[in-house]
This record gives C-alpha cells, sequence and structure tokens, in this order.
C-alpha cells in the first residue's frame, strides 16, 4: 500500500535558531522524493518530526490518514527509518541484529526475507560477522535491510549515502529503485547534488526552508543561465583570475573544470574569455558551452534564494 | 510481552559479549568480600612504639617486657633522648612514645606511686584512642600486679566485678559485621550503574534512534533494560552469600529466602535510580559521575562503616531516602541476629513503597520522543 506524506505549515525552533521555518509539501505515493541541502539546512529535524522522534513546534505532517503526533504507533508500524548515523547494535551480529528488528516489528523473518533479498544476499555472506566489524558500505545496506524487514510502506532514509564509495554508492541507489517498484514511499535526503538527478522529485532545502522543489529534468530545463566550463594547463589561480568577469553571474570549481554561468550569448562570452586568458598568458585553454546539470542550478538558487 | 523477551535475549547476547564487563561483574562478589571484609578493619594489630627508659631498673623493665611481650605491640626502638622519640613519631617510624621517670622504681616502694607517660600520634582519631586504650589496658594489668605483690594480704577482688558477653557477634568479629554490609554494596553497584550505563550507551551510541522508531512500547523497553541486571544481580548476591557462608564462615542465622526476597525489592529500588539518572544523562560518562556522586554519598550514610545512631540528627533523618540504610539494617538483621518477617516488617515496608514509587517516577520520566 502506497502512502502520500503531506507536510503543513511545519516549523520547529532550537533555542531560538529555526530550524524548520513554514513548510509545506506533499509527497506522492510511491514517489522516490530526495531533499538536497547543506548540513544544518533541517533535513534531519524535518525526518526526525516525520518519524516521530520529536515533536514540531506548529504544523502537522499526515502520512497516508495518519497524524505523526496522534497516530505515532501506527506510524511507527509502517516506517522504516535510516538514520544518519548507523545506529545498529556494533556488537551483535549482522544475522542477530536482522533477527532483533524483525521480532521487536512482529514479523517472521522466513516469510519476509524475499523483500529484502535484493540487499541481504550481498551481506548474507558476512551475516555472523559483528556488524562493528563491516565496512561503510556493508553497514549501510545491513541497515537498510532492518528499516525494510518489517514491510514498511514509507523509507525514510537520513543521508544514507553519506561516507560511502562512489560505488557503494550507485548500487545503493540500484536498491532503492527496485525497493520503490515494490510499491514503497521513499524519502531520501542527501548532501550529493548529483544523487538529485536519481530522484523523481527534489526538493531544495536551505536553512531550514524549501528553495525549489520540482523533477530534476525540470529544474535543469527552466535553468536561464548558459554555462562554460574553462580548463587551462595550470588550473591554479584561474578562478581568482575569471571572478568578476565581465558578464558573469557565478564562476566556481567543477570538479577538475571551472564553470562560469553566464546570461549572455555562450559563443561571444566564450571569445572574450579565452582571449583574456590568452593575454594572461595561460596555455592550453579550452572553453566549452554545456547542458547545465542540477548542480549548476542548486548552486544558482542558493546564492540567489529569491530567484 | 513477547517483545521482553526478545530485547532480554539481546540484552544477554551484548553483556556475555563484553569482554571488559563481563568479568568483572562475576569477579566483584570475590573481590569485594575477600578484599574489603579484610581490609575494612579498626583493629590495630601492629602499634609501633618507642620505649624511652629513664629508670633502667628491673620494675621498668617489666613494664617494658609486657608491652614487647603483647601482640599489639612491636617496639622499634629504645632511647634516653625524648627528642629522638618525637623525631621517630615526626618521621612516622613509630605510633607511640612510652616514657618511664627516672627513679620510677624507688618511687613505686617508698612513695607508692610512680609516673608513666604515653604519647600517641592522634592523626587518626579514632586509631590513636584505640592505640591508647591499648597502652592503658597494659598499665593497669601492670598496676594489679604491683598491688598483689605489694599488699598480697590486701588485694581482693573489686566489689563489682564485671563479666561481658556480646551477642549476636560474640567474637566482636569485624567481618561478621561487615560482610552483610558489602553484599548490599555489591547488588546496588550492579543496579545502579550497568543498568543507568546501559539505557544511556543506547543514546549515546544512537542505537535508540532507529529502536524508538519501531513499536517497542515504552514499558517493554524498560522492562528488557532492568531485568538482566536484576537477574546478574541476584546470582552475584547469591555467590556473595556462599561465600560468606562457606569461606568466612558465617552462619546466615535468619531465612535466606526472606533475605533474597528483601533483596529482589531493593534491587527494584535500585534499578529504578538507575533508570531515573538514565533520564538525567546522555553519555555514559555523565552516567557515571552521576551514579558516583549518589552512591559515594549513600555508602557515607549508610551505617556501612560507622554506626547510623552517632551521626547528627539532621544525617539520620536525611537517611530516611538512604536506600542502603535500610536493606543494609535488614541484611544484619537477617544474616546476624536471625530477625523473621515481623521485625524487619516496618523498614521492609517503607523500602517496598520507596521501590514502587522511584520505578513508576522515573518510567514516568523515561520518554521514547523528545
Amino acid at each position: 500500500m502506497s502512502v502520500s506524506v503531506k507536510i503543513k505549515d511545519l516549523e520547529k525552533s532550537y533555542d531560538k535558531v529555526d530550524a524548520l521555518k513554514n513548510l509545506n509539501l506533499e509527497i506522492r505515493p510511491n514517489e522516490l522524493f530526495g531533499f538536497i541541502g547543506p548540513d544544518g539546512s533541517g533535513k534531519t529535524t524535518l525526518f526526525r518530526i516525520l518519524t516521530t522522534l520529536i515533536l514540531a513546534d506548529k504544523g502537522t505532517i499526515k502520512v497516508g490518514n495518519y497524524d505523526v503526533v496522534k497516530n505515532y504507533k501506527e506510524i511507527r508500524k509502517i516506517t522504516g527509518y535510516m538514520p544518519g548515523r548507523f545506529s545498529l547494535y556494533m556488537d551483535l551480529t549482522v544475522e542477530e541484529n536482522l533477527l532483533f528488528y524483525a521480532r521487536i516489528f512482529n514479523v517472521n523473518i522466513r516469510d519476509n526475507l524475499h523483500l529484502i533479498d535484493d540487499i541481504y544476499s550481498h551481506i548474507s555472506p558476512f551475516k555472523n560477522r559483528r556488524a562493528g566489524a563491516l565496512s561503510g558500505g556493508m553497514k549501510q545496506k545491513l541497515a537498510l535491510s532492518c528499516a525494510l524487514i518489517h514491510k514498511p510502506d514509507l523509507l525514510v532514509l537520513d543521508e544514507p549515502t553519506t561516507g560511502v564509495d562512489a560505488v557503494s554508492r550507485k548500487e545503493f541507489w540500484e536498491l532503492l529503485k527496485k525497493m520503490q517498484e515494490r510499491g514503497i514511499t521513499i524519502l531520501v535526503s542527501t548532501p550529493y547534488m548529483d544523487e538529485a538527478a536519481l530522484c523523481d522529485r527534489v526538493a531544495l532545502m536551505q536553512t531550514g526552508r524549501l528553495m525549489s522543489v520540482d523533477k530534476p529534468q525540470n529544474i535543469v530545463d527552466n535553468f536561464p543561465e548558459n554555462i562554460l566550463n574553462v580548463k587551462v594547463r595550470k588550473m591554479h589561480p584561474v578562478l581568482n583570475d575569471l571572478l568578476g568577469f565581465e558578464g558573469a553571474e557565478r564562476v566556481y570549481r567543477f570538479g577538475d573544470a571551472i564553470h562560469l554561468a553566464t546570461r549572455r550569448d555562450a559563443g561571444e562570452m566564450k571569445e572574450r574569455i579565452y582571449h583574456y586568458l590568452a593575454e594572461k598568458g595561460y596555455q592550453e585553454i579550452t572553453i566549452s558551452p554545456l547542458e547545465p546539470v542540477i548542480e549548476d542550478c542548486f548552486l544558482a538558487l542558493m546564492e540567489n534564494p529569491d530567484k | 510481552m513477547r517483545t521482553v523477551l526478545y530485547i532480554l535475549q539481546k540484552e544477554f547476547i551484548q553483556i556475555f559479549r563484553d569482554k571488559s564487563i563481563l568479568p568483572i561483574i562475576f569477579l566483584i562478589p570475590f573481590i569485594q568480600l575477600v578484599v574489603l571484609s579484610y581490609t575494612a578493619t579498626f583493629e590495630i594489630k601492629n602499634v609501633r612504639f618507642i620505649l624511652v627508659d629513664h629508670d633502667h631498673s628491673s620494675e621498668s623493665r617489666k613494664l617494658a617486657d609486657k608491652f614487647s611481650g603483647s601482640a599489639f605491640f612491636t617496639e622499634v626502638g629504645k632511647t634516653d633522648s625524648y627528642r629522638q622519640a618525637i623525631q621517630a613519631i615526626q618521621k612516622d617510624k613509630a605510633d607511640q612514645i612510652i616514657i618511664i621517670e627516672p627513679d620510677f622504681e624507688k618511687n613505686l616502694v617508698n612513695e607508692k606511686r610512680a609516673k608513666i607517660q604515653v604519647v600517641t600520634n592522634a592523626i587518626n582519631g579514632s586509631a590513636a584512642s584505640l592505640m591508647n586504650a591499648y597502652a592503658l589496658s597494659l598499665i593497669s594489668d601492670f598496676n594489679k600486679e604491683i598491688m598483689v605483690k605489694q599488699f598480697p594480704m590486701h588485694f581482693k577482688e573489686m566489689p563489682i566485678k564485671l563479666n561481658s558477653s556480646f551477642w549476636y557477634n560474640p567474637e566482636l568479629n569485624y567481618v561478621t559485621y561487615m560482610v552483610p554490609g558489602i553484599l548490599v554494596l555489591l547488588v546496588t553497584i550492579i543496579g545502579m550503574f550497568l543498568s543507568s550505563m546501559n539505557i544511556v550507551k543506547e543514546k549515546e551510541k544512537g542505537t535508540n534512534e532507529q529502536l524508538n522508531v519501531t513499536p517497542i512500547r515504552k514499558l517493554e523497553f524498560i522492562a528488557g533494560k532492568l531485568i538482566p541486571f536484576w537477574i546478574i544481580a541476584m546470582i552475584d548476591l547469591l555467590i556473595g552469600l556462599l561465600l560468606a557462608r562457606f569461606w568466612f564462615g558465617i552462619m546466615i542465622i535468619g531465612n535466606p529466602f526472606l533475605l533474597l526476597f528483601v533483596a529482589g525489592i531493593y534491587l527494584v529500588l535500585v534499578l529504578g535510580l538507575g533508570l531515573f539518572i538514565s533520564t538525567l544523562t546522555n553519555t555514559m560518562q555523565q552516567a557515571m559521575f552521576i551514579s558516583w556522586f549518589f552512591l559515594v554519598i549513600f555508602i557515607l550514610m549508610s551505617g556501612l562503616f560507622t554506626p547510623i545512631e552517632s551521626m547528627p540528627m539532621w544525617a539520620q533523618k536525611l537517611d530516611a531516602i538512604n536506600p542502603l540504610a535500610y536493606f543494609i539494617k535488614i541484611n544484619r538483621m537477617i544474616m546476624l541476629k536471625g530477625s523473621g518477617f515481623v521485625d524487619i516488617q516496618k523498614d521492609f515496608l517503607i523500602l517496598t513503597a520507596y521501590a514502587v514509587g522511584m520505578i513508576i517516577f522515573s518510567t514516568m520520566r523515561y520518554r521514547k520522543t523528545t
């Protein structure tokens, strides 16, 4: 059974610091929804309210027909939660952890093992190993297994890929897609902007507010600026030289290159930058116009929250 | 209900896997009883004294022999100089100086009276008064011998003859007195420290985060967390009682089952305290520190080392909330005096009410949601 999540007028502050400010959002049943934002943007606070761990100051969240405050018992039954910090027992084995979670959810592990087979098969060779002795990626898979063993309708994952290597991250997202096919509504937060493209819809969060909520493709399509990818032989000083270049909205490091965002014609800008850099004595200059990716859009949004 | 069993199972796996805590849990009864019972004693078996004999007569030698012949005294020096003797005390080479005046023997024969001075290092007051009492009893023995020798016809026994008998601990054995108290300490440490640390550990490690988003009910969680330590403490108490019986030869005069029953109730109180401490704290370090804070005060005021009756009134009143005071008293009554339920009824009922109140209060304070 797929559930929706309706967040209305949600507010929460810690000692006068606003962690969440007037949050309104509706997540559709069976959606894979991503929350992207830097540390301290309020993602974890939102998830903790949603999973009945803390209470909001104002506003409501409804999961299906259940209210997170009034019907917290039901919410706890249908929710699988994976906290940002690994929170299984390090001194229990893989199998003991899974068995414990199956039992306290009152489900038979044999009946439900097929549900998590895609994930558990990766770690079952190590089932007698203590959880504390697993690698980061393995730990995440075990935590995901434990969060899924009771066949939840809603899966909440707080930064599941933080501190996990690139290969494991890719694998993890593939697993999430598979879980989504089973009808589970999935909420996932991440500080990695490249992961946003893998979600059905994403919300960009900053200082407790939602900056934009849309399909990743729409965000890219609606982006009004052109991106120029700049590479030279000696990369080190080029960022400083390009900062404040006339017509540039933004200049920032992007991977091993520099991105320059502009609202002007890409061709004209490219010529001007080339001459400018050549005059400065740079060698092996390559400048190419690029389709913006979601990171470019988010960086623009974070810099100018009003747009 | 089944959930509690699952938590219990998990807790026991974790406890038995903890290679640093597990051995201590089962070594505690041995070490505490054996070490503390022998070391926590007020008896002084070795008073180091220096003799300053200014007389050098046969009488003064007789008196000196009385000291050096006693099992409690060891002569560590002989000198004619008072100053040298004082220096020995200052360097902590001696505890006591026995000074015999010049013409001791002559005065004794001619004037029928002579003087001896006893100087005692009184840094430790209670030890000093004991050492002093030992010396006085030797000197009064010596007195009696002189009287018998000098006035054989006149010397009669004193008109009132003192005949003491000590009940419940006829040999005034300090070990007998200490063991029941140490047993209480034992179950308190297990109950209060381990339970509070265990609950806070889930907070500190963050393992409660995922656990709290499960249908586990608060009561089930608390029961699953406290029952293991109730069981372990009872097993430790049993080991302690067996040691008391077969190592120290202390017969448990009263009903051992009554003792275990009271211990069971007392543990509920201690576990309630542990739970309360866990609701006050977020890290094991905090829990450890607060547990120590309470425990040290409870122990000092419990009557374990010093009788409650000799404490000031406010302290005696304060002991109304000291769980250790109740149980040490009850434990001594049952083990040494053979008291039955009727004798301990009043303290037992207070303890029970206290335990029920504490566990309810702490359970209400514990929150799954913050």
